[in-house]
């Protein structure tokens, strides 16, 4: 196997990631953000960052219990929110999503873990009028190669200090920024049911995939290339089927082209145009 | 002679000439204020960098009627400027542009001639392309400016070297990337890397402004440089935050590297000439 090394410049992607929020965030003229904290690790980074960027005052965590989440996701949550001392407010969704789920008896999984994710959007961006924060982006560039999210769910945030960080790059930065070891240490997941973890629903380790993602995206490895890397022929198969089907999930909806000028297409400007 | 250079590491206002006006002269003022004879801004200092569809609202004419450029030549009475800006030549073809500045006189425009249409780059699709490499005289001797991906190619700068060009004033709007357990990022590595190079091997001057600050997920990571013409560094600014970086150049030692190392004596033009001639008639 190929030595693959994705350690990162803590220093530096802090100085870099900090500056990012600081400068997205003031430059629309607000000063404030807003982030659901899970309990979980890329939450909490996003979180860490944004109180390092604008000062813990000006950061609001909101923990978003159902009725089954786990309580030590509830209590990482804390562990982090009372070590940072930013804004917090906890408000629990089971209300909001309960009588939709009741519409069908046979709803799914999948159906109930979107319904939730997407509920948690909806808290959030309410919130972020409230607060006059914009919403940090909590998903890491691991899940958002796989397409491992809900779609306007946990995917939705305006800006994303992470997204460019794989998942063994986030957990470098959480120990390098202090981050409470049990929130670290834990299994990722995404707390939709008991007993859900990432990796045992991606049916590998992100360890695994973060090296495969490397060399096929960062290092534009053939999946040829990467299988005589040492990968296993149907993780890489796996892998890169998923980074193509889940395109969808990266990009805004296209508009069907009818005009001479198209948003998308040929109205090109920055979401910092002016600023 | 000395000459003292300040390199303006700025963060700019996407599409907001006025603004971005201002605080260039905001910075010639505490330039000035610190005697010097000449401030380099970064590529694009007056506009922003990813302009997109923005390009033709903020282009201008650097001549005396423009109202940007007015205030801009007014202040080059004090101390030589470089400054970053669109180019709209009279047929409206739109140029990444480098102005020198002095004197109340327009002295020289750069035209970007290595546009990257690559990777995160689409300078291609909105700009045209400048079409040729000029030394040109100056208070200080003869200075040549390229743009960026201009210093990524070897020739540009043999160019200039060979058309008489002693100091170098590169410019960039360079977006940081390649983040890895290294000090310093892949891109800021890369680039001083050339530019200690094109110092040692031209025996010359070589100052490079780079801006910073942040473009929707881009950020620029500064960390202005002079090297001197035996390639050592005499000058760095700070990464990733604005800075004025003062430094000086002793001209005169241009002639005691040259008179250790005649490499420019020595180079053999007509030898470059003959086998490009013969590997371009292929």
């Amino acid at each position: 196997m190929t030595d693959i090394i994705l350690s990162i410049n803590t220093d530096l992607a802090r100085d870099i990631l900090t500056g990012f929020i600081k400068s997205e965030v003031t430059r629309v003229g607000l000063s404030h953000a807003v982030v659901g904290l899970s309990g979980g690790l890329d939450s909490a980074l996003s979180c860490v960052l944004a109180a390092e960027a604008l000062g813990a005052e000006n950061v609001l965590a909101v923990r978003m219990p159902y009725k089954a989440s786990s309580k030590d996701s509830l209590d990482h949550a804390q562990l982090l929110i009372d070590q940072l001392g930013v804004q917090s407010k906890t408000i629990e969704i089971t209300d909001m999503v309960d009588p939709l789920f009741k519409l069908d008896p046979q709803i799914s999984k999948i159906r109930i873990g979107n319904i939730m994710a997407r509920e948690r959007m909806i808290v959030l961006y309410d919130q972020s009028e409230v607060f006059k924060g914009l919403v940090i982006g909590t998903s890491n560039k691991t899940e958002i190669l796989l397409g491992y999210s809900t779609i306007y769910g946990d995917s939705a945030s305006a800006i994303n200090p992470i997204g460019d960080l794989y998942k063994t790059q986030v957990r470098q930065l959480a120990r390098a920024m202090n981050i409470p070891a049990p929130i670290i240490d834990k299994t990722p997941t995404a707390d939709l049911w008991e007993g859900q973890t990432d990796e045992g629903e991606l049916g590998f380790t992100y360890e695994e995939a973060d090296k495969l993602l490397y060399l096929i995206v960062d290092q534009r490895y053939s999946p040829q290339e990467a299988i005589e890397a040492g990968f296993n022929e149907k993780f890489v198969n796996t892998v890169t089927a998923r980074i193509r089907r889940y395109q969808f999930k990266r990009m805004q909806p296209p508009i069907a082209k009818i005009s001479n000028r198209t948003i998308g297409y040929d109205f090109l400007y920055l979401r910092d145009w002016g600023t | 002679m000395k000459l003292n250079l300040a390199l303006a590491q700025i963060n700019t206002k996407l599409g907001d000439v006025e603004a971005n006006l201002a605080k260039h002269l905001d910075y010639i003022k505490q330039a000035k204020s610190e005697k010097t004879d000449l401030l380099v801004f970064p590529e694009l200092s007056l506009t922003g960098y990813v302009l997109q569809d923005l390009v033709a609202s903020v282009a201008r004419k650097p001549t005396e009627d423009d109202l940007v450029f007015k205030h801009l030549l007014k202040a080059s009475r004090d101390l030589d400027l470089v400054v970053g800006f669109v180019d709209e030549d009279y047929r409206h073809r739109f140029y990444i542009a480098s102005a020198y500045l002095s004197n109340g006189k327009v002295l020289h425009v750069h035209h970007k001639i290595y546009l990257p249409t690559y990777g995160l780059f689409d300078e291609g699709r909105f700009f045209a392309w400048g079409d040729s490499i000029r030394a040109f005289d100056t208070r200080f001797g003869r200075v040549g400016m390229l743009i960026c991906e201009d210093f990524w190619h070897a020739s540009p700068p043999y160019l200039l070297w060979l058309d008489g060009a002693d100091i170098m004033l590169f410019s960039s709007a360079s977006p940081g990337r390649g983040l890895n357990d290294k000090e310093k990022l892949e891109s800021a590595r890369w680039v001083e890397r050339v530019i200690k190079a094109y110092a040692s091997m031209f025996t010359s001057f070589v100052a490079h402004a780079n801006r910073v600050g942040y473009e929707d997920g881009l950020h620029f990571w500064g960390g202005a440089t002079l090297f001197d013409p035996n390639g050592e560094e005499i000058a760095i600014g700070p990464y990733n935050k604005e800075a004025l970086t003062f430094a000086q150049m002793d001209l005169n030692q241009l002639r005691r590297t040259r008179a250790r190392l005649p490499l420019l004596r020595d180079e053999r033009t007509n030898l470059v000439q003959k086998e490009l001639s013969r590997i371009l008639a292929k």
